[in-house]
């Protein structure tokens, strides 16, 4: 009975879309108010429906009604019941249906939110994302439909994927989404903005807001996902530059440069039809990503099952939403007047020259993640492309907008000195290349990469106190300096913690994989480690080997670690628990590998010493505590309801 | 016409997508299947002077399991191999394809080598022969030695099932 609910309430939310996305669009063409102040009600109501759908869905995984067949084939009644929530969203039904949750949500949000906009501002843009909503409901109606019956009933369900049982995975989703969809709501202020060819300042600092915190959601959801894998796959890594990996970090990256892009647009007016064609590449890039996780074109390692019917369903919904929207950028381009001049040395000119190269950089990565696909499309053979290609490319063409970020925010807007920005920053540039050039030296010798690393984050850090010293010089206090420029200076200094600690765990991390007897040693980074044997451990679903090492320093017992072994129960996949012990400056990482003999008393262990691993964490936590700060600034409060001529403050307060 | 661009550029991409949606990375149909397994002889890992070619393996039903030392999914599937060589009868030859840091020898004497040998082709030319697409690929080879089933992509518990059992048993091995 509750799944037919659900089914029943996707239904009715699917026909709200419908009503959200054509009498709104259609009222703000004709200018009927009537027809327009159906946005937000529909969008409000169309969000409580997708919501009941998706707790539909959550009870009956947590319910065990195996007569589901997608709870049947994505939980097992021993998972633990955290477990069983978050199997909601773990398969592809339920990961869409989380998808459209979220896109209520956002909807919902700029619903609540805009009392401030004009009445056909609100309708394009919440009529705009109706329009997705209901290209992701039909999709889930049509060939996704999570509450499909299994009659009979299995007796017990499959059990969720053992890689998403973690607690990473728990919240690395939500997160991920709240970015990737966040950015639709920028993408239809962009549409909205361009069906009304009203592209001016006020277009653009509407949209910063809420684009910065899509893009500090992704930030976090993509942080998680890197530590998910470095807790969960066992081999130590974080970042494998898989396609599914990539299909997050795209978006991200013309995030990035839409937020920067955003503030030229809506503090000097130029670049209008850049930022515009920012803000749909990002959401754009967004769908691309679901398209190549969900339709099987490339293959990836946490795939979802594929079936050819939805991703032919998918390339026609990215055919509508992303061609029509770049038709209509092409057919309104020349509308855009670029205003606000600047010379070649400003701040403006810095900001484009970073969105160039981070456009660079994104266009390595589609390329990287496309080229299987573009080779095989043209029967030329296949093949795959694995990280050294990217490492090796996408590291010098992202370096120089490291280098630019120090100066960036330093430049006068319009025309900047050059002589004068030399004598303020030579200093920070002479020690960032000195600590670049020596530290590798007292460390493990010469070594180019190091340098290159050590020199762009020192030089990241030290420009973010400049910045802080100069506005304090001109009569700024800590507390009175706006919370857009400390969001800015937050995530300027997170991504050169995170700089520093890809650089040091990049070029300085030890891993020794040893076969190991009960009682063995073995040293590494300064530590002995002693492997003190197994035991068998039945977990809630699954059976592990639980090993013992223990770690000591000198001849000083530090700490034990228990990796395990585990075999789940229900589909007889191993995976490997990595131990791990943090502290600020290193992570001492041990994972088991294979039993070497029946009796399970020789294993390989494999130990790795990552020196401040965390930094690339921390960093990526303060990125995104920058983003919310920077949109929370109150001035987006203040100044909307000054721009909009006729708004009364009734409406407002 | 420059704000076309962007437009053109994913008109591209659409066609390359719409042609990907019938192309299946993982499914490769080798015109292999039902031919004899192509002829080799190679040096053999961790063994110097020893040599590996298909015909010593006359009158068994085996497996060749294609990996490499760089491959990611290799090392997930390696596990599957360790359990299989415990339980099963069924011998797994390991092509070592394209090990150009010469890293094969160290990484299975330290975690346990599922194969009954594992041949070393440098070059990737045997695995030309054999039409391998990637790696993990392991193929099924009967007692007359002919290809009778190709897997592309990592052996999972549930693949081994589904996929391997029966049709070993068919072979009768």
């Amino acid at each position: 009975m509750i799944p037919e609910l659900g089914h029943f309430a996707l239904i009715v939310a699917l026909l709200l879309a419908l009503t959200q996305a054509i009498l709104p669009l259609y009222g703000a063409q004709r200018g009927n108010l009537t027809l327009m102040s159906v946005a937000r009600p529909a969008a409000q109501g169309q969000f409580v429906f997708v919501a009941i759908a998706f707790g539909c869905l959550a009870y009956s995984f947590l319910t065990n009604d195996f007569s589901v067949e997608n709870v049947a084939r994505n939980s097992f009644s021993q998972l633990p019941e955290i477990y069983r929530f978050t199997a909601t969203w773990g398969s592809h039904e339920g990961s869409m249906l989380l998808w459209a949750l979220i896109l209520g949500f956002w909807t919902t949000a700029v619903s609540v939110f805009s009392r401030h906009l004009p009445d056909d501002m609100v309708a394009r843009v919440i009529g705009i994302m109706g329009l997705i909503s209901s290209g992701f409901l039909a999709f889930l109606l049509t060939t996704s439909n999570p509450f499909l019956r299994l009659l009979p009933a299995a007796a017990d369900g499959r059990d969720m994927n053992p890689l998403l049982q973690d607690p990473g995975m728990v919240i690395h989703p939500p997160m991920l989404y709240m970015g990737y969809v966040g950015f639709s709501v920028a993408f239809a202020f962009a549409i909205a903005a361009l069906l009304s060819g009203r592209l001016d300042a006020a277009w653009a600092r509407w949209s910063r807001p809420w684009t910065t915190v899509a893009w500090a959601f992704l930030t976090f959801g993509i942080g998680l996902g890197s530590w998910w894998a470095y807790n969960e796959l066992g081999w130590g890594g974080w970042w494998f530059w898989d396609p599914t990996e990539n299909a997050s970090f795209m978006p991200w990256l013309a995030g990035t440069a839409l937020i920067h892009s955003l503030a030229v647009t809506e503090k000097r007016g130029a670049f209008k039809a850049w930022t515009v064609l920012l803000a749909l590449t990002a959401f754009s890039l967004s769908l691309l990503g679901t398209f190549l996780v969900r339709s099987g074109v490339l293959s990836s390692v946490h795939a979802f099952a594929t079936d050819p019917a939805r991703g032919a369903f998918i390339l026609g919904f990215l055919v509508v939403v992303i061609g029509g929207s770049l038709a209509l950028f092409a057919w309104r381009a020349p509308k855009m007047l670029t205003g606000g001049r600047f010379t070649w040395f400003s701040r403006e000119a810095l900001l484009l020259s970073n969105n160039v190269v981070l456009l660079a950089a994104l266009g390595t990565v589609l390329l990287g993640t496309l080229y299987p696909l573009l080779l095989d499309a043209l029967g030329m053979g296949k093949i795959s492309v694995g990280a050294p290609y990217f490492n090796a490319v996408f590291v010098p063409v992202i370096a120089p907008a490291l280098f630019l970020m120090g100066i960036g925010p330093l430049a006068r807007w319009k025309e900047a000195s050059l002589p004068d920005m030399v004598a303020r920053l030579k200093w920070a540039l002479a020690i960032s290349v000195a600590t670049g050039l020596l530290l590798p030296l007292t460390l493990k010798g010469f070594n180019p990469w190091a340098t290159l690393g050590f020199t762009l984050s020192v030089w990241i850090a030290l420009t973010v106190l400049i910045g802080f010293r100069e506005r304090l010089k001109h009569g700024g206090r800590l507390n009175s300096l706006p919370r857009g420029f400390w969001g800015m200076q937050l995530a300027h200094l997170g991504m050169a913690w995170g700089v520093a600690g890809i650089t040091l765990v990049a070029n300085y991390q030890q891993e020794h994989d040893v076969r190991m007897n009960v009682g063995d040693h073995t040293q590494l980074a300064g530590y002995t480690f002693t492997f003190q044997g197994t035991t068998e451990r039945p977990g809630p679903n699954y059976r592990a080997a639980r090993g013992t090492v223990e770690v000591s320093q000198n001849g000083k017992k530090l700490f034990v670690l228990h990796p395990e072994k585990r075999i789940y129960n229900a589909s007889g996949m191993p995976m490997t628990e990595a131990a791990i012990n943090y502290n600020f400056f290193r992570d001492i990482y041990v994972a088991l590998g294979e039993p070497l003999d029946d009796q399970a008393t020789t294993w390989v262990v494999r130990i790795f010493h990552k020196p401040f691993i965390n930094w690339l964490w921390i960093g990526a936590l303060f990125m995104a505590i920058g983003g919310f700060l920077a949109a929370s600034d109150r001035r987006y409060r203040i100044a909307v309801k000054a721009l909009v001529p006729g708004n009364t403050a009734v409406q407002g307060a | 016409m420059k704000r076309w661009l962007p437009l053109v550029v994913f008109a591209v991409l659409v066609g390359f997508f719409a042609k990907g949606l019938f192309l299946n990375p993982r499914e490769v149909p080798s015109p292999f299947i039902g031919k004899p397994a192509p002829a080799f002889s190679l040096p053999v890992v961790g063994n110097p002077g020893a040599a590996f070619s298909p015909a010593d393996m006359k009158g068994k039903v085996w497996l060749l399991n294609v990996w490499a030392p760089w491959c990611v999914s290799c090392r997930q599937e390696h596990g599957v191999l360790m359990e299989l060589s415990r339980n099963q009868p069924v011998p797994i030859v390991g092509l070592n394809w394209k090990d150009k840091e010469r890293e094969a020898e160290q990484l299975l004497a330290q975690h346990g080598s599922p194969y009954l040998a594992v041949p070393d082709d440098l070059t990737g030319k045997v695995g030309i022969d054999y039409g391998v697409t990637g790696t993990p690929e392991t193929y099924v080879i009967d007692k007359a030695g002919i290809i009778r089933m190709k897997q592309v992509g990592p052996i999972s518990p549930e693949v081994w099932k589904e996929k391997f059992e029966p049709k070993l048993k068919e072979l009768g091995a």
